[in-house]
């Protein structure tokens, strides 16, 4: 019987999250474009069901919500569900839209998707082979195979998008690292903007009334027959149509050059609006926030460090670890079990509530920054097949934050992986992108200035 | 040659309905082979006879400035296309007759190109409820131009056009409808547009 009520309320849990898949899809992602394979919307808001699932499912393991047993038969269906889903469904529909932009291979669309996903497989399979990640006893269709490589790219994503976003949180909140943009900066460079495009609008006029001129004296050399009329007309075009070719060359240079000064211009727009909004209070907010993060990004830095050259893992959870740091050093006496339940449930939500609005920001900007109407419906599908495998990841590094109690649940159903190794990973991953984007952002920063001094 | 009297038209539309290829067919008399994104404004030139065969007939250079881009952009992408926006004489506005959004988005574009001095940050308020009153009094004649039309199945054209009917009314706009591969060159004509 309560059996059957956990169902339910698991069921009508991811309904609702369906739901919100399916509204996030339509209000945000395709604000722009219009939905024409439905087929798309579902897969999506489905990934994003089952995945929120599981994370509803580790909050129940900590408030002890329904029944074990059923707990337990839930975490196996949605496993094995959204596996399916990331490995068979949403590599083979972004097979399938890839296949039918091309135009030539137009004809035998399925059996060019079924080609694309059989390649993905090999080497999704292939992947497996240069990680300690299993222990040889397991089969080949077990489902730790499939989870352990999931959980590697997925790790491999998380570290990247988490060294990438500590170095730049605080770079983009605070503003000493703007450069200071004045109006007349704008002017100047609209300014210059204008007279190439004036350039460039006069010497197609010259193609044009060139080509027209010719057309028309062609006509009347039509009219000249014989030898000498004919050499004439040769001679004449040519000179002509080499003319034209000089300043056709001419042209291209000076519309790459609108191009770059167009570029330049959103720029300094962009940076100009940032100072203005850099003296609103919410800016100053920000500013002040920015600073926040840069000690916790150093620190965060420091630590995976200190992991990885001391080859050092943490055994116990900041929340057992801060509680044993209170009542051994501070002296104070507390109901343990009672609190770590409640601490471990905040802190385990706090940390699912953001990474998957991180998460969610993070592909809508994306999405807009590179979609267009033609490729919007294979970018949805490969942001989906990222957010899942990010968040299956989550779950798997989400283990270390949560006491030994509950982190049972999860060893238990993901079976026998090293989970040492993914948070080593992890730290390894995470150094090298927060390393590599304080380079590429020291060098962009660099840059900039000189490109405006040049005027 | 620069003695000739010019005439800016703008053409307006979402990514990817065919603004490129049209300006390509319209001023070089080809198809475009290879269309890529515009960044920025491309600007392509036709020399055209105004009334021609008429005394009255007197040669323009007719200027297609194409901006590319989406109504949707951030703010200061807005600010930057608005330079482009000054002395229009005209408006082509393009959209894709597969794609209902993009119809949906030329009041946006609309909106953004006409009323460029009264909103600097380029913040349009109106965003649905435009005002017809406005495209009445508009000075700017407006040509509206339907793409990829052979793309549609025969079933649903009647009901496409009865669409675009409307939007050109509430526009106040001439229609013009044409095929992907713009081979058809009847069916346009550039001659009926008419300019003070």
């Amino acid at each position: 019987m309560s059996f059957l009520v956990d169902s339910v309320i698991m069921f009508t849990s991811q309904v609702l999250f369906f739901g919100f898949g399916w509204l996030f899809f339509m209000r945000q992602l395709f604000k722009d474009y219009e939905v024409r394979q439905y087929v798309v919307q579902v897969v999506f808001s489905v990934t994003f069901a089952f995945s929120c699932t599981m994370f509803e499912l580790i909050i129940f393991e900590i408030l002890g919500a329904l029944s074990s047993t059923s707990r337990y038969f839930h975490w196996k269906l949605n496993l094995y569900v959204i596996l399916l889903v990331l490995i068979f469904v949403v590599p083979f529909y972004i097979g399938y839209f890839v296949v039918s932009n091309i135009r030539l291979l137009q004809r035998q669309k399925l059996l060019f998707a079924c080609m694309v996903w059989f390649t993905f497989m090999y080497f999704f399979w292939k992947l497996g082979d240069p990680f300690p990640i299993l222990s040889p006893k397991h089969g080949i269709l077990s489902i730790e195979q499939l989870i352990s490589r999931v959980g590697v790219i997925g790790v491999t994503l998380m570290a990247l998008l988490s060294g990438f976003g500590a170095v730049n949180c605080p770079y983009t909140y605070m503003s000493y690292f703007l450069r200071n943009v004045t109006d007349s900066d704008i002017l100047a460079l609209e300014r210059r903007l204008l007279q190439t495009m004036d350039m460039i609008v006069s010497k197609k006029k010259r193609i044009a009334m060139t080509r027209r001129q010719m057309y028309q004296r062609g006509e009347d050399q039509n009219k000249q027959t014989g030898f000498w009329g004919m050499i004439k007309s040769v001679t004449s075009t040519q000179t002509g149509s080499e003319n034209l070719s000089l300043i056709q060359q001419e042209v291209d240079a000076l519309e790459e050059l609108s191009r770059q000064l167009f570029l330049e211009t959103v720029d300094l727009q962009a940076t100009k609006e940032r100072i203005e909004y850099s003296k609103t209070f919410q800016g100053k907010y920000f500013n002040f926030l920015g600073y926040f993060f840069s000690i916790y990004c150093v620190w965060k830095i420091f630590m995976a460090t200190i992991n990885i050259v001391f080859d050092r893992v943490g055994k116990t959870d900041p929340v057992t670890r801060g509680i044993e740091i209170t009542v051994n050093y501070l002296g104070i006496q507390f109901d343990v079990k009672f609190w770590s339940q409640h601490i471990s449930f905040i802190l385990v939500g706090i940390i699912i509530v953001t990474s998957i609005r991180g998460l969610l920001i993070t592909l809508t900007k994306f999405f807009y920054a590179i979609s267009s109407s033609k490729s919007s419906n294979v970018i949805v599908l490969v942001l989906a097949q990222i957010m899942g495998m990010y968040f299956v990841s989550s779950v798997l590094l989400m283990r270390m934050s949560m006491p030994l109690e509950y982190r049972s649940i999860v060893t238990e159903v993901l079976g026998e992986l090293q989970f040492n190794f993914y948070h080593r990973w992890f730290d390894v991953i995470f150094l090298v992108s927060a390393l590599s984007s304080i380079l590429f952002l020291y060098l962009a920063h660099k840059q900039a200035p000189e490109k405006h001094m040049a005027i | 040659m620069a003695s000739l009297d010019r005439v800016k038209v703008l053409v307006l539309g979402d990514s990817g309905v065919g603004k490129s290829s049209l300006v390509h067919l319209i001023c070089q008399n080809q198809v475009f082979g290879n269309p890529s994104w515009t960044v920025g404004c491309s600007v392509d030139v036709r020399v055209q006879d105004y009334k021609e065969g008429t005394p009255e007939e007197k040669t323009f250079y007719i200027e297609l400035w194409d901006i590319g881009g989406s109504v949707g952009s951030a703010s200061s992408i807005k600010s930057t296309r608005a330079v482009f926006y000054n002395s229009v004489n005209g408006i082509i506005l393009v959209h894709d007759l597969t794609n209902k959004k993009s119809s949906q988005n030329l009041y946006r574009w609309s909106m953004e190109a006409l009323n460029k001095d009264s909103s600097p940050t380029g913040v349009i308020v109106s965003n649905g409820d435009y005002d017809r009153e406005q495209f009445v009094e508009n000075a700017v004649p407006l040509l509206l131009i339907g793409t990829k039309f052979d793309q549609i199945p025969e079933n649903k054209r009647s009901e496409v056009l009865t669409r675009t009917a409307f939007l050109s009314e509430d526009f106040n706009a001439e229609e013009i409808n044409l095929m992907t591969g713009f081979t058809d060159r009847k069916r346009f004509n550039f001659k009926s547009l008419h300019y003070d």
